[in-house]
């Protein structure tokens, strides 16, 4: 059974099993029993009277154990035979059995969720409130939580809270922490009341065990919200328990540990600066916690220990696995931000060691140097001139190319080096390189003509001539109209002024105030990075400015349509998605809408369609080329608080007769029916005003 | 709270799933594997979510331990409880392994009934769960009072009631780096940090308060400084909320009433100044001999007390990329060496290494398209090993008193051990 084999159809034999004395026996008949009844609840019937029999039995562990699985039972009909042995169990003598029943009550109102609540049971359970047995103090707790969830959960006034605070010595550490969450929900009514409480809890910042040490934690800076004295001193406090969680045996303890203290940096970005070489990386750590740790080392750097940790981060350059050798680079570099000149040595003495996945790091890294600290240009062009292989990979080679656009007046070699990517022009498969190739090109020629007027022309020759990538072709055309404008002309567009980063460098990052973080701290949130920073950036995310690119192409589409009688509902276009992120929550979703939009696919050019989708809020992600017979769209966007993910399909061969028209099916994430609807109606006019204008 | 909890193997067999709360079905278990193989490297591995569940996973023993919910709980009590249920099937089943797991799927099944009730977690003190538990435990090895890590704590039926041995064992995991030149002799110590737990492994059957004695010249904290002799010193103690401290102040005694089961008495840690040399001094020295070789000379020794040795030393020395074959000259044949080319790195295993003795070993590493920039890429060395009879802090158990006395035959052990966590000497 529990290697997923289906043996259900020995039920019947199990519950004549069930009668047996023998308590080991016993246990594992009511795990199968438990396991299978919703399968069977016929069958199961049969057994409740065993199960009855047993909470009656002087042996306060059959009654606790009968009584336990018998609530475990889920299927409809159970509350009548459960009620009466759950209210006898709140009574009991044995401790054991009182806890099984209050979480009885739970069970028992998650069975039923649409019932009215009990008021006998809830004022039971609140007097349990005062038992002496710790564990069912608890269990009354979750189990009013659960049934009362609908009114707010359970109720924390000063009497519950004062008692709650008296009996925390008397829990286990699992309680503990439990309660100092119940807590949270309880505001005191005075100052004098909240440092009372507070002291009472200070011993527990200091607690052996992390999880209680945290969420003591999390109180405090919850409850003390108006005393920053009082934060900064329990995170004081707490420094040495999460201290020690970075260094605990085991892994993934480690990493929550860290994950903590980079939030409580945030903040105090002081707190930990003496500790910095607990952050130094073991050997045998596992990367995802060497990363955390090269994240916390960049943020704890100051006059005094800026030599150590570079020689540590240098000494991971070298390792075997590239992304952490690529990510240590990206923290020198973010450390020569301020400590420009040691770590220019450092990574120039890097290029000599002519790795290929070291050399793309590091000149990316000079980019980003170079974009935030303008004073050290000279030092990095220096570096560039003299480093002679350069790197193979799309990503590094863009940057180069970039460096070399940027700053080629002072790097004399910039012309030959572009010479050399211009006669591999054929072999490279990347057009982003070629986008770029052509941007650094014109800027070089506007800055040295001479040198570089020739292999201009070679280059706008080959892209607007042969080459077969659209974006790629285009772009060359917008130079070539460009510079047929004169040079001035072109020198305006091309090095306009920019912006200026480097304030941001200077004036440091601010220090967030710590109500900012708290409501997160201690939750998952925080450790699982991606997913769920995604659905808060779907809820956060605000009404940013539209991109107008699209205005002057289609200055009269109209969002309303004729029949939308419903309410106008809002689209955003919020943070962009990354490609993976779309299609990895395109895979997770189900489709919850599928509809016929009546119209065909437009046929205009894609960046037509792609400007007056964005002029409506919807972010075209990808699409299928021209012609193609099953023609494909992917776009989203974002309505009041959910993301909306589209895939627009034409010629679909399992649909038959929607040759012509175009079927969008969408997924979301929350659901919101209202907002699909809009969305569709949107769509829609959109693709009848397109079709409209193409005509 | 807590949906479900189930234990998986390494190739995802299923070994343990129960359900708490019926809220999901038992499809779960396949989402999180798959998600759980798909990631690479670079992905923070502890908190999955797949359609508002989220999976919470430990990795102990070669197995996955994991607890998916559908609220948002404190992680680190999800996780320090899968810890905890990890350390007590340990205890119970004698070793981690899937065979352990598997022979004692019932006894789990059990401690999971009694542990966790609709998600929300109940107890986990053996104190109470040892009431609870009735199924004997399988112990998957032969019993061998010379290896105890494989002894069950309560129920392996290879235990006799008549032995009653309980073991404190000072177990420091040293984790120290040094620094050192290649034309100096000695290095400069960077940062050492040891972490160190006294532990005790008690099957006694009744409970009797059990005293412990510390070295009395211990001190704790950077300025207290406790006599004449040269002190033993911690930075940073904790202790079990069970230990009675009311002689520590003047005798260093500490009083416990130890449950059956293995117990975290007390935890120190200790920064920067060790009272003794770390155990190991490594002189490199790597040159580029022919056109594309390199000649890595090592000379480690020892520095422990001539009786100590330490056991199964490996040392790891990263080498240029590229490296495609090695010759190497060892001063004795129970040492091996061998290159991996896919970590880029060279592995020199020393079975036995007597403190105060000297080895040595050359390496000449073939290394196709050398050039001097290369040899940046060798180091820095990291080591593993293991001392036995050996507390890097110089704490020590002075003596282990049963009070009162039992009638009975108790046996009591002592063990000291220092395992290496992150021993790393740059070059």
């Amino acid at each position: 059974m529990t290697q997923g084999l289906d043996v259900s159809a020995l039920f019947m034999d199990m519950v004549k099993a069930s009668a047996k004395v023998d308590i080991v026996q016993k246990k594992l008949v009511y795990l199968y029993m438990c396991t299978y009844a919703s399968d069977k609840p016929d069958l199961a019937l049969l057994a409740i009277n065993t199960f009855r029999k047993d909470c009656a039995d002087p042996n306060p562990m059959v009654r606790g154990l009968a009584l336990r699985n018998m609530c475990n039972f889920r299927m409809p009909g159970m509350t009548e035979y459960i009620e009466q042995p759950i209210v006898a169990g709140l009574r009991d003598k044995a401790s054991y059995v009182r806890r099984v029943a209050v979480l009885g009550c739970a069970k028992m109102h998650s069975l039923q969720p649409n019932t009215e609540i009990d008021g006998i049971i809830v004022n039971e359970l609140y007097a349990l409130l005062r038992d002496p047995d710790p564990v069912v103090v608890v269990n009354c707790l979750r189990a009013l939580e659960e049934i009362l969830k609908d009114e707010g959960g359970v109720v924390i006034n000063k009497p519950i809270a004062h008692h709650l605070l008296n009996r925390m010595k008397d829990l286990d550490s699992w309680a503990q922490s439990e309660v100092l969450t119940f807590l949270l929900r309880y505001h005191p009514r005075s100052d004098d009341e909240l440092f009372d409480v507070l002291s009472l809890l200070h011993a527990f910042l200091q607690s052996a065990h992390a999880h209680v040490a945290v969420a003591t934690l999390r109180l405090f800076l919850h409850l003390a919200s108006a005393h920053p004295a009082v934060q900064a001193d329990a995170l004081l406090c707490t420094s040495a328990p999460l201290l020690a969680t970075c260094g605990a045996a085991s892994r993934e303890l480690r990493f929550t540990g860290l994950c903590h203290v980079q939030q409580v940096m945030r903040s105090q970005p002081g707190l930990f600066g003496t500790h910095y070489k607990c952050f130094f990386c073991g050997y045998s750590e596992p990367t995802y916690i060497k990363f955390r740790k090269m994240e916390i080392l960049v943020e704890l750097v100051n006059d005094e220990n800026v030599a150590l940790v570079l020689e540590e981060l240098r000494s991971y350059c070298t390792d075997v696995s590239p992304e952490l050798a690529q990510a240590a680079i990206a923290a020198i570099g973010r450390i020569a931000r301020t400590y420009s000149e040691k770590c220019l040595d450092i990574l120039t003495g890097l290029l000599a060691l002519k790795q290929d996945h070291i050399t793309s790091a590091v000149i990316q890294t000079f980019r980003d140097l170079v974009w935030f600290c303008p004073q050290s240009t000279a030092a990095v062009c220096q570096t560039v001139e003299a480093c002679v292989d350069s790197p193979q990979d799309s990503e590094g080679k863009q940057t180069l190319l970039w460096l070399l656009g940027e700053h080629g007046e002072q790097i004399s070699s910039a012309p030959y080096v572009m010479e050399g990517y211009i006669d591999g022009l054929k072999t490279e498969l990347s057009s982003a390189v070629k986008m770029e190739l052509l941007t650094t090109a014109v800027k070089t020629f506007l800055c040295r003509p001479a040198e570089t007027q020739d292999m201009l022309g070679r280059l706008l020759h080959y892209c607007i001539e042969e080459e077969s990538d659209v974006c790629v072709r285009d772009r060359a055309l917008l130079y070539y109209r460009l510079l047929q404008r004169g040079v001035e002309e072109t020198r305006k567009v091309v090095t306009g002024p920019k912006s200026d980063p480097s304030m941001s460098v200077l004036t440091g990052r601010q220090e967030e105030p710590i109500s900012q973080w708290a409501s997160t701290f201690n939750t998952l949130g925080l450790l699982s990075g991606r997913d769920l920073c995604l659905q808060t950036a779907v809820i956060s995310a605000a009404d940013q400015p539209s991109n107008s690119t699209g205005k002057e192409l289609l200055p009269d589409v109209t969002l309303s349509s004729p029949n939308d009688t419903e309410e106008e509902i809002s689209l955003s276009l919020g943070p962009p998605l990354s490609h993976e992120t779309f299609e990895k929550m395109w895979l997770d979703l189900e489709i919850l809408h599928r509809q016929t939009l009546g119209s065909p696919r437009p046929r205009t050019a894609p960046d037509t369609l792609q400007a007056a989708l964005q002029l409506v809020k919807i972010q075209t992600l990808a699409f299928t080329p021209g012609d193609t017979v099953l023609w494909k769209a992917y776009i989203y966007t974002r309505s009041t608080g959910t993301l909306i993910l589209a895939e627009l399909l034409q010629g679909d061969p399992q649909a038959p007769g929607s040759d012509e028209s175009l079927v969008v099916s969408v997924k979301q994430q929350p659901v919101n029916q209202h907002a699909i609807r809009g969305f569709a109606s949107i769509l829609k006019s959109v693709l009848q005003t397109l079709n409209v204008d193409s005509s | 709270m807590i949906s479900q909890i189930f234990i998986l193997s390494s190739k995802g067999d299923h070994l343990i799933y129960k359900d708490f709360r019926g809220e999901e079905s038992k499809d779960s278990i396949n989402v999180f594997y798959e998600m759980v193989t798909a990631l690479s490297g670079d992905q923070p591995p502890v908190v999955m979510s797949h359609k508002g569940l989220h999976f919470i996973h430990a990795r102990q023993g070669g197995l996955y331990w994991v607890a998916s919910t559908k609220t948002n709980p404190s992680p680190f009590t999800i996780i320090e409880f899968l810890n905890r249920l990890a350390a007590l099937t340990k205890d119970y089943c004698g070793s981690l392994s899937e065979k352990s797991v598997r022979m004692n799927f019932a006894l789990i099944y059990e401690l999971l009934d009694e542990m966790v009730d609709f998600g929300y977690i109940q107890t986990t003190s053996t104190d109470i769960l040892k009431n609870f538990i009735q199924t004997e435990a399988v112990s998957s090895k032969p019993f061998s009072l010379f290896d105890l890590s494989n002894v069950g704590l309560f129920g392996a039926e290879t235990q006799q009631s008549k032995v009653a041995p309980s073991v404190a064992a000072s177990r420091p995991i040293m984790s120290s780096r040094g620094e050192q030149y290649n034309s100096k002799n000695h290095g400069v110590l960077m940062k050492a940090d040891i972490h160190g737990e006294i532990k005790i492994k008690c099957f006694l059957p009744s409970c009797s308060e059990m005293r412990i004695g510390l070295n009395e010249e211990l001190s704790i904290g950077k300025s207290q400084l406790k006599g004449y002799s040269s002190a033993v010193r911690v930075d940073e103690c904790r202790f079990h909320q069970a230990v009675k401290l009311d002689e520590f102040d003047t005798f260093r005694i500490l009083k416990v009433c130890p449950s059956q089961g293995e117990q975290t008495v007390m935890q120190y840690q200790l920064c920067d100044e060790l009272p003794c040399a770390p155990p190991f001094q490594l002189f490199p020295s790597v040159e580029k001999d022919y056109v594309n070789r390199v000649l890595i000379f090592l000379k480690l020794r020892c520095d422990l007390p001539p009786k100590s040795t330490a056991l199964n030393v490996s040392i790891t020395v990263p080498v240029p990329k590229g490296s495609t074959s090695m010759s190497q000259e060892l001063s004795s044949p129970d040492q091996t060496a061998e290159l991996q080319p896919k970590n880029k790195a060279l592995l020199w295993e020393i079975p036995r290494f007597p403190g105060g003795a000297q080895l040595s070993a050359l390496f000449k590493v073939d290394v196709p398209g050398l050039s001097s920039a290369s040899l940046l890429e060798v180091g820095p060395v990291s080591m593993s090993f293991e001392l036995p009879k050996q507390t890097c802090t110089g704490l020590q158990i002075r003596f282990l008193r049963l009070s009162p006395t039992q009638t009975g035959l108790s046996q009591r052990w002592v063990r000291y051990v220092t395992h290496s966590d992150s021993y790393t000497i740059r070059i």
